[in-house]
């Protein structure tokens, strides 16, 4: 499903050059859940940005089902991330001027489903959160965002989720019920699964870990 | 379609949150300020157009100061256009005893063309329309010749040599205008029985008349073929200079009210381009994510502009409603400008407002949203990557654009524009620098005192660009609104000061000369001082250095009808009062041996005439040609008699002439002047007291409508203040939240509050007095010449004004800060 051959990111740090991903080389196969772990700073959130094509390489490529993701242009990566691809985000990025549901409904909207709001409805149900349909983000707490979220992304039946660190504003016990969440809804629907997180407990439930270090892959 | 339904989900969802209610209230502020007045000229427009051809009583109107050629009716008659011949003069009307000048107009049949005529059977009988004339052998009255002469339908009058019989009352003449002749009581009769008065003789002073009237083609056809064979004191009245003067007023008056419309649009501009920055703020994650799910960027460049554009037209349409509901209010507070019933308005201005508001939202709200386009979706993971900078004098380009063409659209002339618009520019960046000036100022002042009143102040700086445009928006909102309320008054107060108490009130006309002595003695009889008289000779202006001057050489049109009129010149040795000699000298003793003409500046600029220029002027069978030895201003507010030319003695002394006096006549005399003109019936009496009268009242209608146009204005101030206050009002929430959150008390969060506020008010307040006596100060020594008064209320109620306007918005805004538990701001943070 994913395959990163020598992928490299360098920004410009005053007069020198700063190495923040280092040849990476990984690949994830089609159903398969991945932990990617490391401390703050050790390049994680970036690597999940070139994987979905958000950012591009200094070197290096990154094939996403057999497409070369940087062979494309700005909105053919687009393209590809409406076809292929889900998110969860650690600051949950749920827009404030709409509800529960039409949160979840965007993606499905963008895509010109027609049934966008019974899926939507159907896919808060699935979360647990059928009752608050109408309610906007400030009103839901940190769990019922990143619930929300998770709705979202899996309303598209995504091949690929990317996950960044989605416990990360969330107390422990909440953060477990989300990861609860999240591996059952992944496990329904065969969704191949990149996890960002420097919760070694959380990397541990997924079947493979991909540890960076000063931006590269520990051995 | 799917885009475009889609946009509208997106538009009515972000209602629904209330992100756009700024941007849309703006919106419809400026359309319907634009729209009103728009909505009033168009009405105004149509009623002139329609009612010109009923003014002129024809199509086309032709009017002389001597008999036609032949030629021009008979071109008229092959072209199968009616036609009625007229002429007008100005006679004594007897009846029995009783004497009246009256302003007699002789008809042929078929008179009037477009239009009727209404006649009673009696004074103050119900009147109706007829489409007859007087049979020959009558006449027919006015009310006031009729009152006057004492003659009823029935009664027998004389006319010149002439005896005829009063048919009717004359109530209603179409195309009875606001000229010389109309002054005087009227008389109408056919001009078949002119020539039994045996008044019209050569040389006698009366003015012809043509009319013609037939299929619009036909009728223009031929004014465009009578043009050019016209000669000199010849002129054509058609539909497009029908009452001129009517036009000019209101074409004045218009582009006044227009470009008064216009500062609310610039605040609406301001108002929007901070809402849509504001928006576009809050959507930049939105955008990111949607970037994440897949959207193409067009996709969501075409959805954001759908939504705006929608958007857009609502506001219009709605502005476009409130702008007929202010027209009518407009239309209301003109009366004395308008007739009662206006025709209902066309779709013109209804584009107009369309135009406008769509034009302003793509100048302003445009940009933003292309910042849109340039947000890295890398942002939903990265927070570090912030929004795309972008220089705001270059992102906004395109709008100071949309408002310079709007600027130029309303003044109708590229000069006028462009003077406006560089006066709001300069007052804009005037009071953005004090603004921002003031705002350090008070930074600095607020290292003292204690924690709420340094954090407010400190807050001051900080955001010291939204603090500005708050201050710039209240300042222009209430600077306006001081000139309306108390420069206004100071101006009036001073212009009624500056007359003197005993200014002539009467202005007499048409005074023969053997009558200058008895009426100076019949007033002393009365108790009233010896009036000044003033002879008057009407000649045209026939060369200047020997060449012809016709009114084609000039473009102006007021000179062009100066050019077609005769001039009333006075004679006189010494400089009158009120005149001043601003080039050359006043005559010499050589000038009165050899003649020469005094000439006053405006119409000398207008028709172009210099110092030494040769001035040939001909009239009542005479001519005489002068060099100009001088260049006179007036004072046109003097209540005086003033004269465009005034020559040495000599010059005229072949010239027929009559004397015009005034005098003051004291209100405890109300009988005086039916007492003079039994005395001396030819006599025309003029009431300059209901003239002076009926223009405050005009002033006073056009100062309400102007009022009212400028509370569109202020409505927009007070938007611009809260969507400025809206653009910082996360930020406030936050520090509110956090404040509260590290243990400060409500009070000290509304203290902190309270110190910017009031800093923001003071400052406003001051800017707008400063504004307010400036532009004062300019208007009374610079355009109206009075001396300049200092108000010092202006310096009290200006910082009230700004800290009331500023404690309101504090109130809504504010508010919200501190009702906001400090949970969910911190959360939405």
């Amino acid at each position: 499903m994913i395959k990163a051959a020598g992928l490299s990111k360098v920004v410009p740090n005053g007069t020198s050059q700063l190495v923040i991903l280092h040849e990476i080389e990984f690949e994830v196969m089609a159903g398969e859940a991945v932990a990617i772990v490391g401390a703050s700073g050790s390049g994680k959130s970036t690597l999940l940005g070139l994987l979905a094509g958000l950012d591009t390489p200094s070197a290096g490529s990154v094939h996403l089902d057999g497409a070369d993701l940087f062979a494309l242009d700005e909105d053919g990566r687009a393209a590809l991330r409406a076809r292929l691809l889900g998110f969860v985000f650690q600051s949950f990025q749920l827009l404030p001027a709409l509800n529960a549901l039409e949160n979840v409904m965007l993606p499905l909207e963008l895509a010109g489903a027609a049934d966008a709001a019974r899926r939507a409805t159907a896919m808060m149900e699935r979360v647990g959160l059928g009752e608050r349909l109408g309610h906007y983000p400030k009103y839901l707490s940190g769990g019922e965002q990143q619930r929300v979220a998770l709705a979202r992304a899996f309303v598209m039946q995504p091949k690929l989720l990317l996950a960044d660190e989605p416990t990360g504003n969330l107390d422990a016990e909440t953060g477990a019920a989300i990861i609860d969440l999240m591996f059952s809804l992944n496990a329904a629907a065969g969704t191949t699964l990149v996890l960002v997180t420097h919760d070694d407990a959380i990397a541990h439930r997924c079947q493979r870990q991909i540890r960076l270090v000063g931006g590269r892959i520990l051995a | 379609m799917r885009t475009f339904s889609l946009s509208l989900t997106m538009l009515l969802r972000d209602w629904r949150a209330g992100e756009l209610r700024v941007l849309a209230l703006a919106l419809v502020i400026a359309v319907a300020s634009v729209t009103s007045v728009a909505f009033f000229a168009d009405r105004v427009w149509q009623a002139l157009t329609q009612e010109a051809n009923q003014m002129l009583g024809a199509d086309v109107l032709l009017l002389s100061d001597h008999p036609f050629a032949p030629e021009l009716s008979a071109d008229a008659a092959r072209r199968g256009l009616a036609r009625v011949d007229g002429v007008s003069f100005v006679s004594m009307a007897r009846a029995g005893e009783a004497t009246q000048l009256a302003g007699v107009k002789a008809v042929s049949a078929g008179y009037p063309l477009r239009g009727k005529l209404r006649i009673a059977p009696r004074l103050n009988a119900q009147d109706a329309e007829t489409d007859t004339l007087p049979p020959p052998g009558s006449v027919w009255l006015d009310e006031r010749l009729s009152a006057a002469l004492g003659a009823a339908a029935g009664a027998q009058i004389e006319l010149g040599d002439a005896r005829f019989t009063v048919g009717a009352v004359l109530t209603l003449e179409p195309d009875r205008g606001l000229s010389f002749f109309n002054i005087a009581p009227r008389l109408l009769m056919r001009v078949e029985d002119l020539p039994a008065t045996g008044l019209i003789q050569t040389g006698s002073r009366a003015r012809y008349q043509l009319y013609i009237a037939g299929a619009r083609a036909a009728t223009e056809n031929y004014a465009t073929w009578a043009k050019p064979r016209l000669v000199a004191g010849q002129r054509i009245e058609s539909l497009g200079n029908a009452r001129p003067e009517v036009r000019a007023g209101l074409d004045r008056a218009q582009q006044f009210l227009g470009l008064s419309s216009m500062l609310a649009v610039i605040l609406a501009a301001v108002a929007i381009a901070l809402s849509t920055r504001r928006y576009t703020q809050r959507h930049l994650d939105g955008y990111a994510v949607m970037r994440c799910f897949g959207a193409l960027q067009g996709r969501l460049f075409a959805l954001f502009s759908w939504e705006f554009v929608l958007l857009g037209l609502f506001a219009c349409t709605l502005g476009c409603v409130l702008g007929y509901a202010g027209q009518a209010v407009i239309a209301v507070w003109l009366t004395d400008f308008v007739a009662a019933s206006l025709p209902q308005p066309g779709f013109y201005p209804v584009l107009q407002g369309y135009a406008a508001g769509l034009l302003l939202l793509l100048g302003f709200a445009l940009p933003p949203l292309l910042q849109l386009k340039n947000v890295p979706a890398i942002r939903v993971i990265r927070r570090e990557v912030g929004a795309p900078r972008q220089n705001a004098l270059a992102g906004y380009a395109l709008g100071l654009s949309a408002l310079a063409a709007l600027l130029l659209w309303q003044a109708g002339e590229f000069k006028l524009g462009a003077t406006v618009f560089g006066g709001f520019s300069a007052a804009f960046l005037v009071f953005w620098l004090v603004s921002l000036g003031a705002l350090r100022l008070f930074a600095l002042l607020g290292r003292a005192g204690g924690v709420s009143w340094r954090y407010g102040l400190a807050n001051l700086r900080r955001r010291s660009r939204a603090n500005a445009v708050q201050i710039v928006a209240l300042a222009l909102g209430l600077t306006v609104l001081l000139l309306l309320t108390f420069i206004r008054g100071d101006l009036l107060e001073a212009w009624r000061t500056k007359l003197p108490q005993d200014a002539p009130n009467r202005f007499v006309v048409n005074i023969q000369p053997d009558q200058v002595r008895p009426l100076a003695q019949f007033l002393a009889k009365s108790g009233i001082d010896a009036p000044t008289s003033f002879p008057m000779v009407r000649a045209r202006l026939n060369a200047i250095n020997g060449r012809a001057v016709s009114s084609s050489d000039y473009t102006d049109e007021r000179a062009k009808r100066q050019i077609d009129r005769e001039f009333n010149l006075s004679f006189m040795q010494t400089l009158p009062a009120g005149n001043q000699v601003t080039d050359g000298r006043w005559f010499t003793a050589d000038d009165y041996a050899q003649g020469a003409v005094s000439v006053e500046v405006w119409i000398a600029e207008r028709l172009g005439i210099k110092l030494g220029d040769r001035l040939s002027f001909s009239g009542g069978g005479a001519d005489v040609t002068v060099p100009v030895t001088s260049v006179r201003k007036l004072d046109w507010d003097s209540m005086r008699p003033n004269f465009f030319f005034v020559t040495t003695p000599e010059a005229l002394a072949r010239f027929p002439a009559s004397y015009m006096s005034t005098f003051r006549l004291s209100a405890t005399d109300p009988l005086f002047t039916t007492r003079l003109t039994q005395a001396f019936p030819n006599l025309t009496v003029i009431d300059v007291s209901a003239i002076m009268r009926q223009v405050n009242g005009v002033l006073d209608q056009v100062i309400r409508a102007v009022e009212f146009v400028f509370l569109f204005a202020l409505v927009a101030g007070v938007l611009v203040l809260y969507a400025a206050l809206l653009s910082t009002q996360d930020e406030r929430l936050q520090e509110a939240a956090l404040m509260r959150a590290l243990g400060a008390r409500r009070a000290q969060v509304a203290g902190a509050q309270r110190a910017e506020f009031f800093a923001l008010g003071l400052v406003a307040g001051l800017l707008a007095s400063a504004g307010a006596t400036a532009i004062g100060y300019v208007l009374a020594e610079r355009v109206f010449q009075f001396p300049w008064q200092f108000n010092a209320v202006i310096w009290i109620v200006g910082p009230l004004a700004g800290l009331a306007c500023v404690a309101f918005n504090a109130w809504l805004g504010g508010r919200a800060a501190l009702n906001h538990p400090p949970m969910l701001a911190l959360r939405e943070s």
